[in-house]
């Protein structure tokens, strides 16, 4: 299966008026592989994520996905019923900011259980089951599940968001920074959590990061962005140990060390 | 009579009634789908019954005789004064008898008469979006309507069941119609929603100050929604009604005096009148709790707004057991 990839991306532009939002993006990816998305704010990072994962219409270029049953699909040909459906049941959206991909309004419990709902489980006792098991899984203690998130900290937040995308078991997870705002032992912890369940499950990811550390251990594979286009790819270990591109190469160095 | 002579039959223009009829036949046409319509300001505010008040306006005729309820009481003051406006501006017969009217406006009660084919059932809803409360944009939730995303409606109901351990929504308890649309039945308590299932009767719903209006048509399926290990059950009384000792029928908690005393009675008082008219009705002579008689074990947990009436009726009934 593995020899047929997942996404395929060609000549992705979009522009918002004269401005240049992403211009001419193309890659493949590959089931259960990670791909970082670096580059200093403003490069386009987050308008290719949007674009992928169909929250924004590019101006031109294609994507295609290849659906459970083999099937390729042109994601901007799709209604926008199926599209919302993929969105739910075969890709995750990992937000920033937890408030955004969470209801703060619902406990832990429904969150996690909202996706299984939507697909049409009406049983309430296999729903919190089941919300138990992933609350346990992102380290969440299963006493909190009747909580509201708004009761819970940055990370605790971060990690039900993970929880909540995953529970319908997708193949492709979109993640926007999605360390951003943790200090840095959160953040650690976190990340070693993302890879455990990258690697158990098999997803394969885009992982928008301004931070090279995350890319360097959750990916694979990464892009670096630069106003709008990509100025360099290719295996992690190799951009980051051997930068190419002048830009790269100022990037890596810009690195703090501590 | 000369007074209304500068208003047209029925309060509203011509043009109006039209347009609110087009929304009405195309509610009809998609049973449970929220029409928008260009709602009108009515000699009363908003919460009050302007959205009932305009579509019962729009399809009433000079034979049709008029019912109104408030939380099933003929009596009460929106009652009353809905009555006697279209008495005023339509001219038109009004009961209290669900059986001979044609038209019934309602505020969150269904008779508890059964009705019958020809009969239009006029609801009052202040918020006709189900999904409201979860998802504040009007564009997503038309949307999800729109590609019937309804899992959200049951993370209200887990909700419920998490926190409660049951389904605790009482009222505006909501229903799929014809397995299609989500709909807020408005806030009329969960026991009647088993009697929009399949009714007989027209049932049109009309939101004044949220410009919507929706329908279920006679005959239609109206489900409650529900878990399939929580299905849906309505509320149960533990006692008869105070008054007519009436079971299975809806009961108002009405409080006696400041030390507690309060008896439960029906909420349909047609209903109850009609039952203690009869002569066949068993010989009730209207029964009420003390002080501090309330074991508390009655099963009217909620109700849509609080069941205290200012002026009980038949409050002089209950005091003569004492």
């Amino acid at each position: 299966m593995t020899d047929e990839p997942l996404l395929r991306v060609s000549a992705l532009s979009k522009f918002y008026g004269s401005r240049v939002g992403c211009e001419n993006v193309s890659f493949d990816l590959w089931p259960g592989e990670v791909l970082a998305v670096v580059g200093e704010s403003g490069s386009g990072k987050t308008t290719l994520l949007n674009c992928l994962s169909t929250r924004l219409l590019p101006s031109s270029g294609t994507a295609s996905y290849r659906m459970r049953d083999g099937q390729w699909r042109e994601l901007y040909r799709m209604s926008e019923a199926e599209r919302r459906f993929l969105m739910r049941t075969d890709w995750g959206f990992v937000h920033q900011n937890p408030a955004d991909g969470l209801r703060m309004t619902v406990s832990a419990g429904a969150n996690v259980g909202e996706r299984l709902m939507a697909v049409g489980d009406r049983h309430y006792g296999r729903i919190r089951a089941t919300a138990v098991d992933w609350l346990s899984r992102v380290e969440i203690d299963e006493d909190r599940i009747d909580d509201e998130p708004r009761a819970f900290s940055g990370g605790m937040r971060q990690r039900l968001q993970i929880a909540r995308n995953l529970v319908t078991g997708p193949r492709l997870v979109f993640m926007d920074e999605p360390t951003g705002g943790l200090d840095v032992s959160v953040q650690a912890r976190l990340l070693d959590l993302l890879r455990g369940l990258v690697t158990d499950l098999g997803l394969a990811a885009i992982v928008v990061t301004h931070d090279l550390a995350v890319a360097r251990l959750l990916s694979q594979r990464m892009m670096v962005m630069k106003d709008g286009r990509v100025v360099e790819s290719g295996l992690t270990d190799r951009v980051l140990d051997d930068p190419r591109a002048p830009y790269t190469q100022l990037l890596v160095s810009s690195i703090l060390q501590v | 009579m000369t007074d209304i002579a500068t208003y047209n039959f029925a309060y509203l223009d011509e043009q109006t009634k039209r347009m609110i009829r087009r929304a009405i036949l195309k509610g009809i046409a998609i049973p449970g789908y929220q029409v928008p319509f260009a709602s009108r300001e009515m000699p009363m505010p908003y919460g009050w019954g302007t959205g009932g008040v305009q579509v019962t306006a729009s399809i009433i005729g000079p034979d049709d005789v008029l019912k109104v309820i408030d939380q099933g009481a003929d009596d009460t003051t929106n009652a009353v004064s809905i009555r006697a406006f279209f008495k005023k501006v339509a001219r038109v017969a009004v009961t209290t008898e669900t059986a001979t009217a044609t038209i019934i406006q309602t505020r969150h009660r269904i008779p508890e008469h059964p009705l019958t084919a020809g009969q239009v059932l006029v609801f009052q809803v202040p918020i006709p979006e189900p999904l409201r409360f979860l998802e504040p944009r009007e564009t997503e939730t038309r949307k999800m309507h729109a590609l019937e995303e309804y899992g959200l409606m049951h993370v209200k109901l887990y909700e419920d069941i998490a926190k409660h351990g049951r389904i605790a929504t009482t009222y505006a308890y909501p229903v799929k119609i014809e397995g299609r649309y989500v709909m807020d039945p408005s806030p009329t308590p969960k026991f009647d929603n088993p009697k929009m299932h399949r009714s007989p009767a027209l049932q049109l719903f009309g939101a004044g100050r949220e410009k919507r209006i929706y329908a279920v048509p006679p005959f239609t399926d109206v489900v409650s929604l529900d878990f399939e290990d929580h299905p849906f059950e309505v509320q149960t009384f533990d006692q008869p009604c105070a008054l007519c000792g009436a079971e299975n029928v809806y009961l108002d908690e009405v409080i006696l005096d400041d030390h507690g005393g309060h008896m439960f009675v029906c909420s349909d008082t047609d209903h109850c009148e009609k039952r203690r008219e009869a002569p066949t009705s068993p010989s009730w002579g209207g029964r009420a709790e003390g002080a501090g008689g309330g074991n508390g074990q009655s099963s009217l947990s909620s109700t849509p707004t609080p069941a205290l009436r200012a002026d009980p009726p038949h409050k002089g009934e209950g005091k003569e057991a004492e």
